[in-house]
């Protein structure tokens, strides 16, 4: 097996420095900024709030509405045009699949709940860290849920199995590595996000899959320790 | 907003008070931070009080305007996000986003801070674009002031990429050289309410305000873009008092901005 040292010297299982923060966006009912390496997403919820067009409400529940969106100037590259995308569209989309299981909106008929998923830079793996921080926001504006999603990639490149590829490893010999998005119910083991683009072998994929959990339980403890903190009047003039 | 909540900013404004204990003529604590995105050739966040604002600058190898084959590309751009505030929602720009990007711009613009003849490369054929993006992280008042500190200030640490033989962008590759700045157009906007002027409304105090006037000054006497919004008129009394507030007001701003390297 060829032996891929990774650009940024990290180990295979080892994810970049994570920054976690809530409660960043006053306006919000509900906030998080979560920062891996040179990915950083920003995450705010408002409502539950009614919703329109009516025909959209559910009678029985709230309607959970998640919006993944990156700045003009976030891109690896030239600058990313304003305004939806098919990439964008389908972002938006799984991550409300990814973040349904752990929340219960039965309280609130016929409401939406928005999350607005904001990238100031990204470098891989933004969809996680979307998540990441969409978990930590509906956390913060004190939604009734069973626990925090956690997200992060897994991939194969240059035939080894590693954890959260950044920018540099996914481009690697033309693009050729494996990229696994996961996200992680870590109380029940559960899988909420998975997606590959790539190819791999059906004993690695397993395997990649059990790979990527103790980074899923540290980014866990950081979402964790994050929402802590806030409430933690200790360390004050520490939020920036 | 409850007409309630308005009636009481003004009467309080009428006795000189505002909701968070500021004078009338004074802006919350301002903070500018720069150069920490890592994919922005320039960046800034600016913050008023709890209020936060993100400029980046993005920088781009394209062809010139046919009209303009000598001058580089100027481009602002602002969008109001619904992560910001509960009032601003996803579609096509709002018209305070328009406005708001075409204030800015006008200040940049009009007072030839960047010469665009500088970012041509060969004419009629290759220049530097250039786009100012404005975002709100955290939406509280006074837009137009933050955006337009936080894209100058993005603007004052830009650092031109790499251009490649064949003409593309090597992104990766920051060069040392920076864009040449002429001038720092600061822009201050003045509210009236009722019979008293304000600095920096929050998003509260905007609600109430009955005119503003942009005023966007590049030293201590030069005024270089002007924009009245809200529907009630303004006497030149009025004018020549918020001209004044303006110009005290960029002052500050200006000295603070000079600390940003």
């Amino acid at each position: 097996m060829s032996k891929l040292e990774r650009p940024s010297k990290r180990k295979l299982t080892e994810s970049r420095p994570i920054e976690a923060e809530a409660g960043v966006i006053e306006q919000a009912d509900g906030s998080a900024r979560f920062k891996i390496g040179d990915t950083e997403a920003y995450a705010a919820v408002y409502g539950p709030r009614e919703l329109h067009p009516r025909f959209l409400q559910d009678p029985k529940k709230g309607v959970l509405r998640c919006n993944y969106n990156m700045m003009p100037f976030s891109g690896d590259g030239s600058r990313v045009r304003p305004g939806p995308s098919r990439r964008s569209k389908e972002i938006s989309m799984v991550t409300e699949k990814a973040l349904l299981p752990v929340i219960d909106l039965t309280d609130y008929p016929n409401t939406v709940v928005d999350v607005y998923i904001d990238l100031p830079q990204t470098d891989a793996g933004s969809r996680c860290a979307g998540i990441c921080a969409a978990s930590m926001a509906l956390a913060d504006a004190g939604l009734k849920m069973k626990d925090m999603v956690a997200a992060v990639a897994v991939g194969k490149v240059r035939g080894e199995i590693i954890v959260d590829l950044d920018g540099a490893e996914e481009h690697m010999d033309e693009n050729e590595g494996t990229d696994i998005p996961v996200g992680l119910v870590p109380s029940t083991d559960e899988i909420t996000l998975l997606q590959m683009d790539g190819k791999i072998s059906k004993e690695e994929f397993i395997n990649a899959i059990e790979m990527v959990k103790p980074a899923l339980r540290e980014i866990a403890n950081k979402q964790r320790e994050a929402l802590k903190s806030k409430y933690n009047i200790e360390p004050a003039g520490e939020r920036k | 907003m409850n007409q309630e909540m308005k009636e009481h900013i003004r009467q309080s404004l009428k006795k000189g008070k505002r909701l968070d204990g500021r004078g009338l003529e004074d802006v919350r604590e301002v903070t500018i931070e720069t150069g920490f995105l890592s994919t922005a050739e320039g960046s800034a966040r600016v913050k008023f009080g709890n209020a936060e604002v993100l400029a980046g600058v993005k920088l781009a190898v394209e062809k010139p305007y046919p009209d303009t084959p000598e001058d580089g590309v100027l481009m602002v751009n602002a969008e109001l996000l619904p992560l910001s505030n509960p009032k601003f929602e996803s579609g096509p720009p709002s018209i305070q986003s328009i406005e708001t990007a075409r204030v800015i711009d006008r200040g940049i613009r009009e007072s030839k801070t960047v010469d665009t003849k500088k970012l041509c490369m060969v004419k009629g054929e290759s220049v530097w674009s250039m786009a100012i993006d404005i975002v709100p992280i955290n939406y509280d008042g006074n837009l137009i002031d933050m955006g337009g500190l936080a894209g100058i200030a993005a603007l004052k640490t830009t650092r031109f990429p790499t251009r490649l033989e064949d003409g593309t962008v090597d992104y990766h590759k920051p060069t040392d050289q920076k864009i040449e700045l002429n001038n720092f157009p600061i822009p201050v906007t003045v509210c009236k309410v009722g019979d008293v002027f304000i600095v920096d409304p929050t998003d509260e105090e905007e609600k109430a305000v009955d005119a503003r006037l942009t005023i966007t000054t590049l030293d201590e006497n030069t005024i270089c873009a002007l924009q009245k919004g809200g529907d009630a008129p303004l006497k030149s009394e009025d004018i020549k008092k918020m001209v004044d507030i303006a110009f005290k007001t960029a002052k500050k701003m200006r000295d603070l901005l000079a600390k940003v390297n």
